[in-house]
């Protein structure tokens, strides 16, 4: 049927949409120092981006620090380095398990949100008559939407990392009686101050892309109510597919540039 | 005065399927414009594409000196403060209020202060019936409500270009000779271009200087209003008459069978539910309200199609001579005295041409499609 159309080989198409994406990424970008900034968007949007993802954010990441910790505990008892619990599980809260807590939530939470907003907005032709009337609807809707979603995801970093090692310290302590003072004395051990910036950085990067992402997807949804859920549905699942791979990525970058720490 | 828009060319297909190819037209700077066509001929599309939502794959549309079709994005944003775009349902933005809604194009592209955008604001919308609706968001008005609304968005800046999607789809015929009105005493006082994409028949008989369909993938006609409103290309006639009997059928094409059925039963007795009032001829054009200032565009159009009164249809030059005054008769040079009578006529006679200077088989030659989209 399609062969006389100018798509040349299998999964073209998937290429052209993931240069759609770049573009989009790119453009973002381009807007972002442009005046005036859109401060009380990207107000609200922080706003509307906090209120729906903290709570669950900081729920996920309490079983989260105690499956690393009972797991850990466990395996620490046996090799007699018990003390060294409170050391694994801060590295592994920190780096890996934060930024990707951030990363679901971000995406799933936050990210849908959005792309629902904007591809309800883009059906009603709302976007195509703020083109009209001679405003970018980058300018003026996305950036600050994409920004507040980088934004928000660093913080969410943070909370994550605290609730997580509040939770790790809670199981080993209560649950599997380890002693506070390792715990706590253990701490930077093996854990240092590029992970915690590396963790960051991994949660700058994903709230870029889940913002991108779910930008892309709203402002192309395919025709009808419909379209508007079924580019939420793949807007989450790209994210996620994407916010993996970079993770992998990252975390290999890391690892060879930072030494690890000698004790 | 109004600016022109220039159309040459312009092809749009979406993957496989072309919507339209090679629409050229012209819509006079200053004039009021409708394009008829029946659901689905891509009437919205080509508004689209005139504003740069859309690309199309081939052609121009020169607006002010750009060409919308290829310019930049920067120059496209230009070219939009010079639009004003009534969308089909209106399309407002759904976290503002009606007032915001208005609002919103002054804010972002003047400086003017918040006392004199309430101003501007409150003129435009009793302009449009919606005084004492400011405060309502867009999902709590009906749709009629929704449609004016974004008609005062539109004419907030005082566009040059007014282009309307289907302004009467969803309005009662009350409210829909209203925004008729409405449309020419804007054009009375602006002096703008207006385009309106409709396929309402009262509205295409009325409103409009000139005139034009798509259908069938192509521009069928464009010109002044006498031409299609006395043209007899079948799909024309029969879109204008509102009757079954003719080329456009419920999906867009037609077979001969269907056709010759229908034929019989029609010339068997059996009349349309639109067939009872027969609607053909030119009626007369709406007037801006009592008190306006003259439309300027009735001369600019009359000494046009004066220009060009040799290439018309004999039954368009007609209709054309017939609504001259006196006045007018002389300023054009035309001596010979016209016999009194009603608009619509559809013979030719003998004195009109020797006034016209034209001879009659000159007429005849153009019947088909002298200003379509073919070359």
């Amino acid at each position: 049927m399609s062969s006389t159309n100018a798509a040349g080989f299998p999964g073209v198409a998937a290429l052209r949409q993931v240069g759609r994406m770049a573009t989009l990424g790119w453009e973002v970008l381009k807007n972002t120092p442009r005046r005036p900034f859109q401060r009380r968007e990207f107000i609200q949007q922080c706003w509307f981006f906090v209120s729906v993802t903290w709570l669950p954010t900081a729920l996920v990441s309490i079983p989260f620090g105690a499956v690393i910790s009972l797991h850990l505990g466990s395996l620490t008892q046996q090799i007699g380095a018990q003390s060294f619990t409170g050391a694994a599980g801060a590295l592994a809260i920190i780096q890996q398990a934060s930024p990707l807590i951030t990363a679901l939530l971000v995406a799933g939470a936050g990210g849908s949100a959005m792309c629902a907003d904007i591809g309800s907005r883009t059906i009603r032709e709302e976007i195509a008559a703020m083109e009209v009337l001679g405003v970018s609807p980058i300018h003026r809707l996305i950036v600050p939407r994409v920004l507040a979603a980088v934004v928000v995801s660093m913080l969410l970093n943070g909370l994550v990392s605290v609730v997580g090692v509040l939770g790790g310290y809670f199981f080993n302590v209560v649950m599997q009686g380890g002693t506070p003072g390792a715990y706590l004395a253990s701490f930077n051990a093996l854990a240092q101050l590029p992970d915690l910036w590396v963790s960051e950085f991994k949660a700058l990067i994903y709230g870029f892309v889940a913002g991108i992402v779910a930008a892309y997807r709203g402002l192309n949804p395919s025709s009808g109510p419909k379209g508007v859920g079924d580019a939420v549905n793949q807007a989450v699942v790209v994210t996620f597919l994407l916010l993996f791979l970079v993770n992998v990525v990252i975390t290999g970058i890391y690892l060879q540039i930072v030494p690890a720490k000698g004790m | 005065m109004g600016v022109e828009v220039k159309v040459e060319g312009l092809t749009k297909s979406f993957g496989r399927q072309t919507i339209w190819r090679d629409v050229t037209l012209t819509l006079p700077a200053g004039e009021v414009s409708v394009l008829l066509g029946p659901s689905g001929t891509g009437k919205s599309v080509f508004l689209k594409s005139i504003i740069g939502l859309l690309r199309p794959e081939r052609g121009t549309c020169v607006i002010n000196g750009t060409d919308v079709c290829s310019c930049s994005e920067r120059e496209l944003y230009e070219i939009r403060k010079l639009l004003g775009v009534l969308f089909q349902d209106g399309a407002l933005f759904g976290s503002m209020d009606i007032y915001d809604n208005v609002a919103f194009p002054l804010r972002e592209h003047t400086r003017k202060s918040e006392s004199e955008i309430r101003r501007i604001v409150g003129e435009k919308m009793e302009l449009v019936g919606l005084t004492g609706a400011e405060h309502k968001l867009p999902g709590e008005i009906s749709g009629g409500m929704r449609k004016r609304a974004g008609l005062a968005r539109a004419l907030v800046l005082d566009p040059e270009i007014i282009l309307c999607d289907e302004p009467d789809s969803g309005l009662d015929p009350v409210r829909t000779a209203y925004l008729s009105q409405l449309l020419i005493d804007l054009n009375a006082q602006l002096d703008a271009t207006i385009l309106i994409v409709t396929h309402n028949i009262n509205v295409a008989r009325t409103v409009p200087d000139n005139l034009g369909m798509l259908f069938r993938r192509e521009l069928v006609m464009f010109g002044p209003r006498e031409v299609l409103l006395t043209s007899d290309e079948p799909v024309v006639a029969q879109f204008l008459g509102g009757r079954r009997v003719g080329p456009i059928g419920m999906s867009e094409e037609k077979d001969q069978a269907t056709m010759d059925r229908e034929r019989a039963h029609a010339e068997a007795g059996h009349m349309d539910a639109e067939l009872a009032e027969d609607v053909r001829g030119v009626p007369p054009q709406l007037e801006p309200t009592a008190g306006l200032p003259e439309r300027m565009a009735v001369r600019r159009r009359k000494d046009r199609v004066m220009r060009m009164l040799s290439s018309l249809p004999a039954g368009a030059r007609q209709s054309v001579l017939a609504s001259l005054t006196d006045a007018d008769r002389h300023r054009y040079g035309l001596t010979a005295p016209l016999p009194q009578r009603p608009a619509p006529v559809t013979s030719v006679h003998g004195s009109l041409h020797e006034v016209a200077r034209t001879p009659r088989d000159l007429g005849a030659a153009f019947t088909r499609r002298p200003w379509g989209g073919r070359r």
